[in-house]
């Protein structure tokens, strides 16, 4: 028999007010086990709804969602069993200690007092949480509540992790460390759902990806597929001088896959080219032959910012945007 | 499952929300102290601004007016602790920790009763801190050791009741500030428009009408007779009744609030 899929969600959709708001409006996404499937999209997109749907939490107004082959909507209780949670927004108790907050989730999950504590410790530790491990959440900075949130949805050694845009508002460094727990997760075998609205984020930990938008999928698949869709990779040089345009332009013909574009400043020219530094090889090779020393000479690959740009119109945050709009977002 | 698994762990998840929730007060003590400041001015205020103008003997039941007063403001305050149940569950609610309870494999009921449950032992300390003011203020328990627990039994049986009917407002309405509100429209007709504070008698006769047959008015009655030995027509009884029956609707309506999963 075929592994069910991690997760599942057919055709679901979820309208507000009546209709008018469709916070989702006919979405399928399928995810394999032990991967991680990111869903990138911008603001409102529908990417919380989505999680929520499928940790329980809410439920749709068409269509089905599955975690595991277990219909959510049937048996939410089994679901429960074997997801863990970090949602948008960290939720932990201020008053209680970090060591409290992920040992109180243990015992939710009805693990005895001495494994709760067991696992307790050994997720603080993970989480570089031990030496903050006995103070009250209230001194914790922001970084450190997310990882708390995080830890207290591990206590259940969930198969399914949903994380809803963990690294927003966290600083690079901080970031990087969480991608490490979360590749470190996978490779427990655990499947991860990941929200996010960094493009460098899903192309650096997803192995597949959905955009979605306006609450509807508008292209999916890995972040090399995204990108391929934009027409791979581009051979970018300067020439010194004007009169040596025609030259180059010559020289390289045989290994453009297009007609190559010329800037504004008549300098510098664009080769849309089949095979990467292959290719890049080959255009420093016919340029040397001509006897042209361009002025600066580079490879280009789309970023996944392009991908994103082409397929809905709008530009992604970079980090520096999302964060400072995290904070002015402030809690819900 | 088993049956009797799941009712062990329907009492574990309660015991562990109901711990996570005193730990609250213990770590903030100011809110139970705040939370006693306010009857313990009524009660200051109330004994000596009406005390002079109502006056102590035989007219007021009870001999002084602190004895009658102290069971009418105790009422007053295990009503509004009671409410306080939803405010807490509005905040939690407000910063995500409902959901992530409810992502969790736990017992439906297991938030709210711990809420609810850890309320009442609020409610029991700031009864106890009133009844030591009360004493310093002359107030006496006139009718045996037995009928004193009783009373305290039987306001703390109403402010659990109330808390419940505060858990369905506060899942309802999700934001502590409207809860707050609401808390205190219920609060503040019930208790002025009862036997809490001065007799009904004295009330214009359709006030009287409604000040009669409310349960604030039933508890005030019942906490005086077991701490009074005033007789009350059966008031222990009504005011038992009144709390199992808002118990027996406001239970299952708050756990279907908890449970729905609309928004
Ligand atoms: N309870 C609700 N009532 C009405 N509209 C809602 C409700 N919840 C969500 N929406 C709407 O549904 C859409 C999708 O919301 P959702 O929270 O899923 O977006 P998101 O992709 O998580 O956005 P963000 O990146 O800002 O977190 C939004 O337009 C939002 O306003
Ligand atoms: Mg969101």
């Amino acid at each position: 028999m075929k592994k069910p899929y991690a997760f599942e969600v057919k055709d679901v959709a979820k309208y507000y007010d009546g209709g008018k708001v469709k916070a989702l409006d006919g979405v399928t996404l399928q995810a394999e086990q032990g991967k991680i499937f990111g869903l990138l999209g911008p603001n409102g997109a529908g990417k919380t709804t989505i999680v929520r749907m499928l940790s329980t939490l809410l439920s749709p107004t068409r269509g089905t969602a599955k975690v595991l082959g277990i219909d959510v909507d049937k048996e939410p209780n089994k679901v429960r069993e074997i997801i863990g949670l970090a949602g948008q927004y960290a939720a932990v108790d201020e008053f209680l200690t970090g060591r409290e907050n992920i040992y109180m989730s243990g015992r939710l999950y009805h693990l005895g007092h001495a494994e709760a504590k067991k696992r307790t410790a050994d997720i603080l530790e993970r989480l570089q949480l031990t030496d903050a491990a006995d103070r009250q959440v209230k001194t914790y900075s922001g970084g450190m509540r997310r990882r708390l949130d995080l830890g207290a949805s591990l206590i259940g050694q969930p198969k399914i992790l949903f994380l809803d845009e963990p690294t927003t508002g966290l600083d690079p460094r901080t970031r990087l460390d969480l991608w490490n727990i979360i590749r470190d997760l996978v490779a427990g075998g655990t499947t991860i759902l990941l929200t996010t609205q960094y493009l460098e984020e899903a192309d650096e930990l997803a192995d597949h990806i959905a955009v979605i938008d306006h609450g509807k999928v508008i292209a999916e698949g890995t972040s090399d597929q995204l990108k391929a869709r934009l027409g791979g990779d581009v051979v970018e040089f300067q020439l010194a001088h004007k009169r040596d345009l025609a030259t180059a332009l010559k020289a390289v013909a045989s290994h453009a896959k297009k007609e190559p574009t010329i800037d504004e400043d008549g300098l510098t020219i664009t080769v849309p080219v089949k095979d990467g530094s292959r290719s890049l090889m080959a255009v420093v090779g016919a340029l040397n032959t001509a006897k042209i020393i361009p002025t600066s000479l580079s490879l280009h690959r789309p970023s996944l910012d392009d991908v994103f740009l082409a397929l809905t119109g709008k530009k992604t945050q970079t980090s520096e945007d999302a964060a400072s709009s995290a904070s002015k977002k402030g809690k819900k | 499952m088993s049956m009797s698994k799941q009712i062990r762990n329907e009492i574990s998840d309660t015991v562990v929300i109901t711990r996570r929730n005193l730990y609250r007060y213990i770590r903030l003590p100011q809110l139970v102290f705040f939370s006693s400041i306010q009857p313990i001015m009524f009660l200051t205020l109330f004994n000596f601004v009406f005390g002079g103008a109502i006056g102590n003997g035989t007219a007021i039941p009870g001999g002084k007016y602190i004895n009658y007063l102290l069971p009418g403001i105790l009422a007053q305050t295990m009503l509004f602790g009671g409410l306080q149940t939803g405010i807490g569950l509005a905040e939690d609610m407000g910063k995500g920790i409902i959901d992530r309870f409810r992502s969790l494999p736990m017992s439906r009921s297991a938030v709210m009763a711990g809420r609810t449950l850890s309320d009442m032992v609020r409610n029991l300390t700031v009864a106890g801190i009133m009844l030591t003011v009360g004493t310093l203020l002359g107030f006496r328990f006139q009718n045996g050791f037995i009928n004193a627990i009783g009373m305290i039994g039987i306001l703390l049986l109403f402010s659990f009741a109330f808390s419940w009917v505060a858990a369905f407002l506060g899942m309802s309405v999700g934001d502590a500030e409207t809860a707050q509100l609401a808390s205190f429209v219920i609060v503040f007709p019930l208790t002025f428009a009862s036997a809490a504070f001065v007799p009904i008698q004295t009330m214009p006769s359709w006030l009287q009408v409604f000040a009669r047959n409310q349960p604030v008015t039933h508890l005030v009655q019942a906490a005086r007779e077991l701490a009074l030995g005033v007789p009350s027509n059966g008031a222990i009884w009504k005011s038992a009744v009144w709390s199992l029956a808002i118990l027996s609707i406001f239970v299952p309506l708050a756990i279907a609030r908890y449970r729905s999963r609309a928004v």
